[in-house]
């Protein structure tokens, strides 16, 4: 008896080229002729550009051309998601700036030349001279009237307003609730930081007028799209290729100027041209995440009933509304205000704000860690206030069971959910009523402990078209994939998704291995170029498992019941006498008699004896358009000890219970998990961008922003309930982001949980040791210390 | 200037200009691409090496220092066309996602354990100190980097 391959943790299909060194990203690819280009970019985060003189760059040798923003011929690079009903405005974002630059890093010219070291060095000797103009970098100071303006058709600063809810009802819950708590929550912003930086490569040839850009994305669909209207090459002759990239957590999303300036560059010059960005130019021009100002609040009774929640938001944009920037934080953050609780109200409104900073947009959850961290945050406050025990109080709220629909308060229709059973089996794993006599016993010792506890439910899978739509997405949410079988029996399966270090060739391989039997050795997965695969809107969201993987099992169905009725035809037996196990296909009660799949594709592909009606070939393709999002969810927890003469934080323990569906691969599942759990307590421990007042970035290279170190982390402990979706062929849901999500409050809970003594009940995040340590001080100076 | 180096076990020649990074000697003039560019600080070790047997971050030194040297790459480290075990045990134990921060954390900790056969988990990550991963949480390279170690340090 063969063991199932669906739910097995195979080793990843994708990594033997990857532990070699033989994968090859965007830079490591070459092409004879290759012209190097190198950006001119603004010192200054706010200026009107006076002068350019490239005299001396272009008297280098080496050096074939300078470009400014005057030169190109380029349309502005849009904005795609353009939410409804809020007032949006879409400043002019041109590919290289015209007249003013609007954050440290936006481009002024471009420089061509022979040699990588060169470029940079030409890029250097363009002069500039520039006026410099007032800067801002707070979203909410940037809203008010008399801040510095970036744009004259943008009022105030401000792109939108988007309200979500009914602020009378709002007002009225508040105003009779017996306990309301509100704080000001600063989402920081954060650096993506996929360890590749982004790349583009372009090469044009002028007889077919065909260009090929291969490009750092994660839906290269998308990027033909915005560079076919960017470029006014027809779509048709525009090739992307999205080649091994390594990483994304959103920031290879949008469409950049640089993939622009390649590709009219490459067709300018006629020669094939690439940019590779380093590492502190990312960190200036690669977008930002999350930058929220929040005034937050929640209502509860005096019995720990949760009544309502809201907020006002400003989110910073930065100098150009990015790619999806508008939807982040509205559509994908406000609806998620009521989380896995019973919470009858829930109101929204947010204000996008320009800043002279770098744009923002999604980064690893997009909208939903920000949603989640205030959710969590409040709840804690509400028990605080009302001297419950936080764990009580989330038991006392959290939905309970459902299988097949449960519409709350933000209009979503959650797929299904068993909260309780997540909650329960973390707070089991954790230990959680021995842990507070841990903690009782180490206080009299003056050692701090903490626990932090975080219910979540997330809305994943993007999504249904329609829905797209109705929120302003300037595009389809639907994926599409084409299996097709060789005459040998052997699988290649093309998606239009385009999978960044995710596993997807292995997952999705196993789900066609499960549901037609081939071997998944013999089966590729192929994406990230468009004129290979099919169509498709591309990797983020934790879309491509749930969205890409049910067009897979789809195809595969329509394929095993084209074989099944071949198989019959060639054993001259009735359909519904044919079984299917182990690939292969036997008449019922003669289990000697049968067809493998491989027979019958090979049969299928010669097409000598098909029956009546039935077409040759063994391929079939398949759009496949979710009719909902999928909510996958869990428990997670954090035990911390806090060192209070130093302000040091020692996670001892993280705890996650996810349930994302049936899980097709555990391993990569759990490497999800680790991954986002380790993005999210960063944010919470130590990463955070500084700009200071005059929008230069501080943080602005490895040396200065503090990613996280395999030495912060303890071994995880992992463990999942099943709650299948019910409205999926396979039931999966996504788990990219859950980690990320959950993760963030669960440790600034526990932190301020361990500090609870003390008396401190707040420290802006990044929590690092000094304003820990500072907080200490504070609350002793007060009389407050333990 | 001229430069001649052992890589991967053979005899490399090169004029290259003397502000050149051994990194981009590597990956431009020599096309071994899988020694990889993730920061320009020295922090993210993507580009870690071996060179005369001690890994080291490729773009912290220039090609003419490398002048005269043994390097191996990541296209190198396979023993007689077989996988270093480092490499089969991140492939076993999932400890890579994207791909890109791997062959310097491969490198970094195929050194590691050849000077410290039989690290402890607390030794393995403070090991990991200059290499970064923004995908695996670094949970399954350190299980990867342990698994290693354990063989590698019999009964110490």
């Amino acid at each position: 008896m063969s063991s199932r391959i669906f739910g097995s943790g195979i080793k990843r299909r994708e990594d033997p080229r990857l532990i070699t060194g033989e994968a090859r990203y965007t830079d490591d690819i070459k092409l004879p002729g290759l012209l190097h280009m190198a950006v001119v970019r603004s010192p200054y985060a706010h200026a009107n550009i006076i002068s350019v003189d490239a005299s001396a760059a272009e008297a280098m040798d080496g050096v074939l051309a300078v470009f400014t923003g005057d030169d190109i011929d380029l349309a502005a690079i849009p904005t795609a998601w353009l939410i409804p009903d809020s007032d949006l405005k879409t400043p002019e974002h041109p590919a290289l700036a015209k007249g003013k630059v609007r954050y440290v890093g936006d481009g002024v010219a471009v420089v061509l030349a022979e040699d990588r070291y060169l470029a940079q060095d030409a890029a250097d000797a363009v002069m500039v001279e520039y006026e410099e103009l007032p800067a801002v970098v707070d979203p909410e100071k940037a809203a008010q009237p008399g801040a510095p303006q970036l744009f004259d058709d943008v009022e105030n600063n401000i792109a939108f307003r988007w309200v979500m809810g009914d602020k009378e009802a709002s007002d009225a819950v508040f105003a009779d609730a017996a306990v309301v708590v509100s704080d000001t929550i600063i989402q920081q912003r954060l650096l993506p930081t996929a360890m590749e930086p982004r790349a583009a490569m372009a090469q044009y040839n002028p007889a077919t007028e065909e260009l090929t850009l291969w490009c750092t994305s994660q839906n290269p669909h998308i990027h033909r799209f915005i560079i076919s209207a960017v470029t006014g090459i027809a779509e048709n002759k525009v090739r992307v290729i999205a080649p091994e990239v390594g990483g994304g957590f959103g920031s290879k999303i949008p469409c950049y100027p640089d993939e622009a300036l390649v590709s009219w560059a490459a067709a300018k010059m006629n020669r094939p041209v690439k940019w590779t960005e380093t590492r502190s130019e990312n960190y200036l021009i690669t977008i930002h995440g999350r930058d929220h100002v929040q005034h937050a609040q929640m209502a509860a009774d005096q019995n720990g009933k949760i009544l309502g929640v809201r907020a006002t938001v400003y989110a910073g944009m930065g100098g150009y509304l990015s790619t999806a920037a508008p939807g982040i934080p509205t559509i994908l953050h406000g609806l998620l205000y009521v989380g896995p609780y019973t919470i009858p109200s829930a109101y929204c409104e947010s204000i996008g704000v320009m800043t002279t900073t770098t744009p923002t947009d999604a980064y690893r959850g997009a909208g939903r860690p920000e949603a989640t961290f205030l959710l969590e945050r409040m709840v804690d406050m509400v028990a605080n206030e009302l001297d419950m025990d936080p764990v009580e109080l989330r038991r006392k709220n959290l939905i309970p069971k459902f299988e097949d629909g449960h519409e709350v308060a933000t209009s979503l229709i959650y797929d299904s959910g068993d909260y309780p059973a997540a909650f329960e089996k973390a707070l089991g794993i954790a230990g959680y009523a021995a842990f507070r006599e841990e903690q009782a016993e180490a206080r009299q010792n003056g050692r701090y402990l903490g626990i932090g506890v975080t219910a979540y439910t997330e809305m994943c899978g993007l999504g249904p078209s329609q829905v797209a739509g109705a929120v302003g997405f300037q595009g389809g949410l639907w994926e599409s994939a084409i299996v097709r079988v060789t005459p040998t029996g052997k699988v290649q399966a093309l998606i239009g998704a385009s999978p960044h270090g995710q596993g997807s060739e292995t997952t999705l391989a196993q789900i066609i291995g499960d549901e037609l039997g081939f071997p998944v050795e013999d089966i590729e997965i192929i994406h990230g170029d468009t004129t290979e695969t099919p169509m498709g809107w591309g990797t983020y969201g934790s879309r491509t498992t749930p969205v890409t993987g049910a067009a897979l099992a789809k195809a595969s169905r329509k394929l095993k019941d084209k074989a099944k009725t071949l198989a019959a035809h060639l054993m001259e037996a009735a359909v519904e006498d044919i079984e299917y196990a182990d690939g292969k296909f036997s008449v019922k009660g003669s289990p000697d008699k049968f067809q493998t799949i491989q027979d019958v594709t090979l049969m299928a592909t010669l097409a000598w004896n098909l029956p009546e009606g039935m077409d040759p070939g063994f391929e079939e393709s398949q759009f496949y358009d979710p009719p909902n999002f999928v909510y996958p969810f869990g428990t997670h927890i954090a035990i911390v000890e806090v060192d209070s003469d130093t302000g040091d934080i020692d996670l001892r323990r993280y705890i996650a219970v996810d349930d994302c569906g049936p899980q097709i691969n555990p391993q990569i599942v759990q490497g999800q998990i680790h991954g986002g759990v380790v993005q999210g307590v960063a944010q919470a421990l130590c990463e955070g961008v500084v700009y200071d007042e005059n929008g230069q970035l501080l943080t602005g290279s490895m040396m200065d922003y503090t990613l996280p170190r395999a030495d912060m982390f303890p071994n995880f402990e992992l463990d999942e309930t099943v709650t299948p979706s019910p409205h999926h062929p396979i039931g999966v849901k996504g788990v990219g982001e859950t980690g990320t999500i959950a993760s963030t409050p669960t440790v600034y809970n526990a932190v301020l949980d361990a500090l609870a003594p003390f008396g401190v009940s707040k420290i802006d995040m990044p929590m690092t040791s000094f304003k820990v340590w500072e907080a200490i001080q504070q609350s002793n100076a007060n009389g407050g210390g333990a | 200037m001229q430069i001649s180096m052992t890589v991967n076990g053979t005899v490399r020649q090169g004029d290259v200009d003397p502000r050149t990074l051994l990194v981009h000697f590597l990956r431009e003039s020599l096309d071994l691409t899988g020694t990889k560019i993730g920061c320009d600080t020295s922090q993210c070790g993507a580009c870690t090496v071996h060179l005369d047997g001690k890994a080291l971050k490729s773009c912290t030194l220039l090609a003419v220092q490398a002048d005269g040297a043994d390097v191996t790459t990541i296209e190198g480290l396979a023993i007689d066309g077989e996988h270093h075990p480092m490499q089969t045990s991140f492939w076993e134990n999932h400890g890579l996602q994207c791909g890109y921060c791997t062959p310097g954390m491969i490198m970094a900790a195929a050194a590691f354990v050849n000077d410290c056969p039989g690290a402890s988990e607390e030794e393995i990550r403070h090991s990991l100190e200059g290499n970064i991963c923004r995908c695996t949480g670094y949970h399954n390279i350190v299980k990867a980097v342990k698994q290693v170690a354990d063989a590698a340090g019999g009964d110490s």
